[in-house]
Order: structure tokens, then sequence, then C-alpha cells
């Protein structure tokens, strides 16, 4: 028997997002935290370079400047008053960290120091602005040890190493728990609630080239979508451009805030050719499409020709030292290369899905095109599609996401365990599950899970990366076939009851099948290119037809149909997007 | 001239333990535990192919999807900024993915960090080692209002506990350190970082208190300098400096 808890709300993940939203929950109601990571763990402490907000301490700057950046960069695929919305809480949410103790950076006068980032423009592209806030190039690491030092402060009860395995859902379709795998004792647990908080982050694990952590597999949402949520706008996954080659290991954006420039194989820096007003700091799609140009075109460089690299000799020592510290030591521990001295080979890396459980700006899951909310259900960080980042997310928006929609999505999860009661959950809610769990455990004989998941990811690389096509796309549906037909037969050796990473490992497996699914079926859909989707056979925007979200709903046999819904417009009319 | 797919291919062929261009054997040898098997711990060796720059981690995956599935640790970030996966790598404290084949020749010896109980292979009870950083009060604590905007701060006054706020709590420092191993009682240099990191913050307003706390016989004057700790740290934090620091704060009642 699953030893049953009940609480008021349930936070799923322990990053910035869910943390934040664990955060306000528990000063409303009884919350828990259930994280398949220690919370610092969370990927979160990975981010680097900043977080936007519009507090203008260095030079003059405005929330609706940082509304029309986040539009023009999101390719006009934003919902523009989610966006207006997150731009202005961005100042007190900033504010907020401070006073809980982050360390930003500061400027002489003492304020917190502004830096700039691609895309973030003053007066609607005129020129690059000082908008990022940040910590040397540690942010994330801030922002997600301040949060945790805060829930400690709290004494919010984490469940740590308990993955969510199942959502649980009434009769009526409100959310009445989750079920979760205690990775320590292999005991299933039930987790009873008014409200659950999914906030899982993202799934670049499906890419062989990624900076993204091994835990990034698309639990959430892959395990809402199998109960009948729809995932939005899943073909928009950003690429970002200074990846650490081969690795795919991040090198902050910070480091062109700074001055550092990208160059090809000739030493020329070619984004002065793409995108001639702000150069380097162009916004990330088109910085690892103008890399690719160059691949393309024969002006890479490395021992394949498929590097472009980062140059920030120029900058000053102290510079540097202070700011970029950490993706320094990254270059010298992993390619053994000097950046102060040499050029760093770096090649485009999956980096953020911009897409995932559709959510208003409340944090509310919301179902269709009517925007139904399902009652109880929350998602906000990464794995929630508000949608604020459309189809291309500006550098620092990520973490400004997370604080201003985990605030939110943590108030009125809270509101919501209130005012109503707790429902029942359905019966035998482990029995799937378990089954699920058994079948893989009790097979002796069949596929390597290792097998699927490096063809998943080397072919995703191939066929669904930074350029794609009917033909690709479609090949790589079908790999997704076959891949899925493989996994039913899935076998592993490690039976055992304690610590089974392995079994864990297995189930992560079929998340991040799920999640490609939906991504490349969406992708196959949209004829058109835009923002981080981008086609060769229809390499232009097509607003007539697809300014609109894409909605995938799995069916029960596996299939899926997909639906859309209009995009919130507000002041900005779509215009060509030039930098 | 390959496409990228072509050489990530090459990559990913490496990965799995053919016979790639470049590639080195290395031997792991691999203190094992699973309390559903043995009350006692063993020894176990694999021998695989890996790319020199290859990351210890990556080796340890290697290991376990294609030879031997039980093998248990944790990680998740792998390029040292979650703190997951700290080991005794040769007899040091280390994170794994910070850690190349390069840098290890062609022989491995890991073990599970010291001075914590083993739960099954590479995996410890963090939870002793978190009672320690939460019994420092490790979060700010100001009781004086907030302002409007953010808190003034120079940038000497942030610099002085910069060192500080680098710390992942991924344990390699406190599990170096012989005093924590051999006296369950001793806090240890992770949670003593934190609380300096705070006690230092200008705009903090309880130091005095965390003083108290590591002037209490679990505290700070159990560190014998060995500066294991100070090697250990894979953020390159000055450990001991920071625990020397904290000790004369106790002392002199100031900082």
């Amino acid at each position: 028997m699953a030893t049953t808890h009940t609480y008021d709300a349930l936070v799923i993940g322990a990053g910035g997002a869910g943390m934040r939203a664990a955060i306000e929950l528990s000063d409303q109601v009884r919350t828990a935290v259930i994280s398949k990571l220690y919370p610092t763990r969370s990927h979160t402490g990975a981010a680097q370079g900043g977080v936007c907000a519009a507090l203008g301490n260095t030079e003059e700057d405005s929330p609706e400047w940082h509304a029309f950046d986040t539009v023009k960069g999101g390719d006009y695929l934003v919902d523009q008053p989610a966006a207006q919305l997150m731009t202005e809480e961005a100042i007190d949410a900033i504010y907020q960290l401070e006073r809980w103790g982050l360390p930003f950076n500061r400027t002489p006068e003492g304020r917190i120091d502004q830096r700039r980032f691609g895309g973030h423009t003053a007066n609607h592209g005129e020129r690059p602005v000082r908008r990022a806030c940040y910590a040397a190039d540690r942010t994330g690491h801030m922002i997600l040890q301040t949060l945790y030092q805060q829930c400690v402060k709290r004494d919010v009860r984490f469940f740590n190493e308990f993955y969510c395995l199942d959502l649980l859902r009434a009769v009526d379709g409100a959310v009445a728990g989750v079920v979760a795998y205690e990775l320590a004792t292999g005991e299933l647990h039930v987790f009873r609630a008014k409200s659950v908080v999914f906030a899982t982050g993202g799934y670049g694990r499906m890419f062989s080239v990624t900076s993204n952590a091994h835990a990034l597999t698309g639990d959430g949402p892959a395990l809402v979508w199998r109960r009948g949520v729809p995932l939005e706008d899943m073909e928009m996954f950003q690429f970002h451009p200074t990846g650490l080659a081969k690795l795919g290991v991040l090198l902050s954006e910070a480091a062109r805030g700074e001055g550092g420039v990208v160059l090809n194989a000739d030493g020329e820096r070619f984004m002065e050719r793409y995108a001639p007003t702000i150069k380097d700091l162009a916004p990330r799609d088109m910085v690892s499409r103008a890399i690719y140009q160059e691949i393309k075109e024969g002006r890479g460089g490395g021992p394949n020709g498929d590097w472009a690299f980062l140059d920030i000799r120029h900058l000053d020592p102290k510079v540097i030292e202070e700011k970029l510290p950490d993706i320094t030591e990254f270059a010298r521990v992993y390619l053994k290369v000097e950046p102060t001295k040499e050029p760093v080979p770096i090649q485009p890396t999956a980096h953020y899905a911009m897409g995932g459980i559709p959510t208003n700006t409340d944090g509310r899951v919301v179902d269709g095109a009517d925007e139904t909310p399902i009652p109880g259900l929350y998602a906000a960080g990464e794995c929630a599609c508000v949608s604020v980042h459309g189809a291309n997310r500006l550098g620092t928006n990520s973490l400004l996401d997370l604080v201003v929609f985990g605030r939110r999505a943590g108030v009125d999860a809270g509101r919501h365990a209130k005012d109503s009661a707790l429902p029942d959950v359905p019966e035998r809610p482990t029995e799937q599950t378990l089954s699920s769990l058994n079948a893989i455990l009790e097979r002796t004989q069949g596929d390597r899970a290792a097998d699927i998941r490096t063809e998943l990811q080397a072919s995703m690389f191939d066929l669904a990366f930074v350029v794609r096509s009917e033909e690709s796309l479609s090949k790589m549906e079908e790999i997704i076939g076959g891949l899925q037909e493989r996994f039913a037969r899935v076998a592993i050796t490690d039976k055992g009851a304690l610590y089974n990473t392995d079994l864990m490992e297995t189930v992560e497996l079929g998340y991040l099948l799920d999640c490609a699914h939906a991504l490349v079926v969406s992708a196959r859909a949209r004829t058109e290119s835009r923002g981080g989707h981008y086609r060769d056979d229809h390499p232009l925007r097509d607003d007539a037809s697809w300014l609109k979200h894409t909605l995938a709903y799995r069916n029960d046999d596996g299939s899926i149909r997909l639906d859309f819904k209009p995009v919130k417009m507000g002041p900005y009319v779509p215009m060509e997007r030039k930098y | 001239m390959g496409t990228p797919a072509e050489a990530l291919q090459e990559s990913d062929r490496r990965r799995a333990g053919g016979a790639a261009p470049g590639a080195v054997e290395l031997t792991l040898r691999i203190r094992r535990f699973n309390p559903e098997v043995s009350q006692d711990s063993w020894w176990d060796e694999f021998t695989v192919m890996a790319d020199p720059l290859e990351r210890l981690v990556e080796v340890l995956h290697q290991v376990k999807w294609y030879h031997d599935g039980t093998l248990s640790f944790r990680r998740s970030c792998a390029h040292g900024i979650c703190g997951s996966d700290a080991m005794l790598i040769n007899g040091r404290n280390a994170l794994a993915c910070k850690v190349l084949v390069d840098d290890v020749g062609s022989k491995v010896t890991i073990e599970p960090i010291r001075g914590l109980a083993v739960l099954k292979d590479l995996i410890v009870d963090m939870e002793p080692f978190l009672d320690g950083y939460k019994a420092v009060l490790p979060f700010l604590i100001n009781d004086s209002g907030e302002p409007d905007r953010e808190r003034l701060q120079t940038a000497e006054e942030r610099a002085r506990f910069d060192d500080t706020t680098k710390c992942i709590l991924c344990a390699a420092c406190t599990t170096s350190c012989p005093i924590f191993w051999g006296d369950e009682g001793y806090i240890g240099p992770a949670a003593i970082v934190n609380a300096h990191r705070f006690i230092f913050d200008s705009r903090d307003e309880a130091g005095r208190e965390r003083l108290k706390i590591l002037s209490e016989k679990t505290g700070v004057f159990r560190c014998r300098t060995t500066f294991n700790c100070t090697e250990a740290c894979p953020r390159g934090i000055q450990v001991t400096k920071a625990i020397q620091e904290v000790k004369r704060s106790i002392l002199f009642d100031r900082f």
C-alpha cells in the first residue's frame, strides 16, 4: 500500500519557479514541495548572465521598452498583455530578491548594476540598453540559493528525491493530487491536495548537444499531457548560439553584453552583416541561424568545420575576473582553451523550451482555444507557456519569468486551495503507475534505454535543430514512432528498490519521447519560419496563416491531434524583425 | 568535412565505447555498496574506451548504461554548478563532472565522499550535512524596515563576502575534513562558509547570533586548519580563510 499524504497545495519541482511559488503558498496554506532533486541541484542554478528589469539604474529605461523588446524578440508569437504584465512586475520582483539578500553586483552609487544583453534595447530598437541585473555570471545560482534560503527560513516542507509519476484528477476533472516515487526506498506515495503547481523545468535532453542538465526530461509536460492537458507551442525551442563546442555547456550571452564578439573561421565578426544595428547582441535565434549560415558557406572552424568562435580577448582582464569568472573557467576546464589568449570554439546548443503547459497570467493551466481553466492545476517557469517568450525568448527573461509567474502561480494556487474542498482521488490511484513500473522491472530481456536515448538525441540534433524542413521532420516523426515501439520493450538491469536510478532514467526517457513527439508534430504543421522555429522549405514568417499558438493533444492511441488558439495582441503590430 | 550531426554521432560512438580515433583505455575501480545485496562494500572494475576530454561523470554513465545498470550515483548539470556529483576520486574530493579522463591517466579509483553514511554505491546521506547548513541561519536577517527600492551596498561591501556566495553545497569541503570524519558534532566547513556569507554581508543584522552558534563546541574552533577543504572546493572558495575570518570575529568581536 502506498502512503497517503494530505496537503492543501503541492509544488512539483524545486527550481526557481517552484520555490518562488512555495514561498507564497507556505505563507497561506499547508504546502509540500516534491522534487526529484535536492532543491539547490535544480537547473535554475546554471543560469548565468542576468535577470532583466527596467530599473534604470545606469541609464534611462522603461518597462514599456522591455515589453516591446520581449514581443519583437519573440517574433510576435508573445501574448502581449502577459509580456506587459511581466515587464511591469519585473521591477518589484528584482527589489524583492535584493531584499531577500541576493548579492547583485553594484554601481558606484551602491545600486544594483545593470548590463547589456541580447535583444534588449532603448526606445524600441534604437541601441542596446543596460537592463540585465546580475551577480557576476552566476545570477541563476544566486537566485536559486536565495530562494532556497527563504524556504529554509519559512521551514517549507520538501520531499527531496521524490519523482512525481502521475497527476490525479477527480471525476469532474479537477486536480486531486499526484503519485510520487521515493527514490531512496522505491515506495509509491499518494499526495492529495487542492492545488498542484508544476514547475519541473525544460526538456533539452532530447537533443545531443544541450546546455540542459541530465535531469531536464520534460517530466511535468509529459505527465499532464498523458492526463489530457494540451501542450502549447512545442515547436518553439531555443538554440543558444554560444555553447562550448561538442559539449553544449553554456557560455553566457553576458560575454557579448560585456563586449565579446562571435567570429567565423576567417576571424570575421560576421554578425555585422546579419544585424547591422546591434550586431552580436541580436537575439539568440538570429545569431544561431547566422552561425549555421556561416558553416554552410564554408566559414566554420574546427576539425569538422562546424564551429564558430567566441572572442573575449580584448576585454579588460578585471571585467573577465569580476563579471565572467565561471564561463572563463568552463573553457579552461572542458576545452583546455585560455579565453584571454584565444577564441573559444562554440556551436549552437539546445537551451530553452518556449513552449509547454498552457497557462494564463495567474499560472492556471488552461485548456483549449477558449482557455478554460482546469481547477487546481497550475504551472510556472520553463515547463509552462504563458506565453511571454513566443517563438524566441530574450536572454534573462527566463529568470524573470520564474520569479514573476512563480509568485503569481503561488498566490493563486493558495487562494484556490483556501476556497475549495479537497477532491476525492480516483480509486486505486497508484494502479497505473505501479503497472508501468512493474512492466519495466519484470522484463528480463529487451531494448536498452541508453540506445533509444542516444538515437533520439542524435536524430533530434540532426533533424529538428536550428534548421528544419518537411523532409527532416517527417523522417524524425518516423524515427520517434520506431523508438516508442522499442521503448515499449525496454528492459533494465537494476531490479532493486533502493536508489534505482536505472528505473527512473528509463521513466524519464519516456517523458522525453513524448515531448519530442509533440515538438516534431507541432513543428511539422507550422509551415513558416518564426523565431527559433526555422524551416528552410518555408523560410519566411507567415502572419496571415500562422499568427497563432499551437496546441498538441495526445489521443488515446498515442497519436497527436493539433488545435490552435489566437495570439493575444496588444499595442505592437507585427513588423519585419530587423536589428 | 563532416556535418555537425556526423561529428556528434562520432562523439556518441565514442561514448558508447566503440574504438574511436584518440580514445584511450581507462580502468575504473569503483567502491560499491548495496544493502539489498550485501552489508559489506566491495570493489568492481570496469575498463572502457573514452575520449581524453570526456568528463568522468560521462564515463560513469558509460559504465551504467552499457556495463552495469545498478551502478548508482547522483548527477545533474554535468558542468560543476549543481553540486550533485562530489566523489572521492583517486583519494581526493572532486566533482566527477569537473575531472576529465585526461586528468586521471589510465586508472582511476572512485569512492563515495567520507563522513556521511553510504546509502548505495556513490550515494551518501546528505541530511546531516544539510542540518549543519540550516543551523547557521542561512538567510538574510534584517529587521530595520524595507526600503522602497533596493538596499544600498557599495562594491567594496559586496566584495567582502563575494567568495563565499559561490558555494554550491556539494559537500566536497566538509567531507574532506578529518575533524568532520572523526567527530560527528563538528558543523563542518560548508556550514561555516554559508555563515560567513551572511556575517560579512553589510545588509545583514544577525552576525552576532551566527557567531554565537559557531562559537559553541561544535563550531569553528574544531577546525585544525588542515586546508583539505580549500583544496577540495570545486568552486575555488578560500574555505580555510573564511573559517579563520569567522574565528577572528568571534575572538575579537569584530566583523
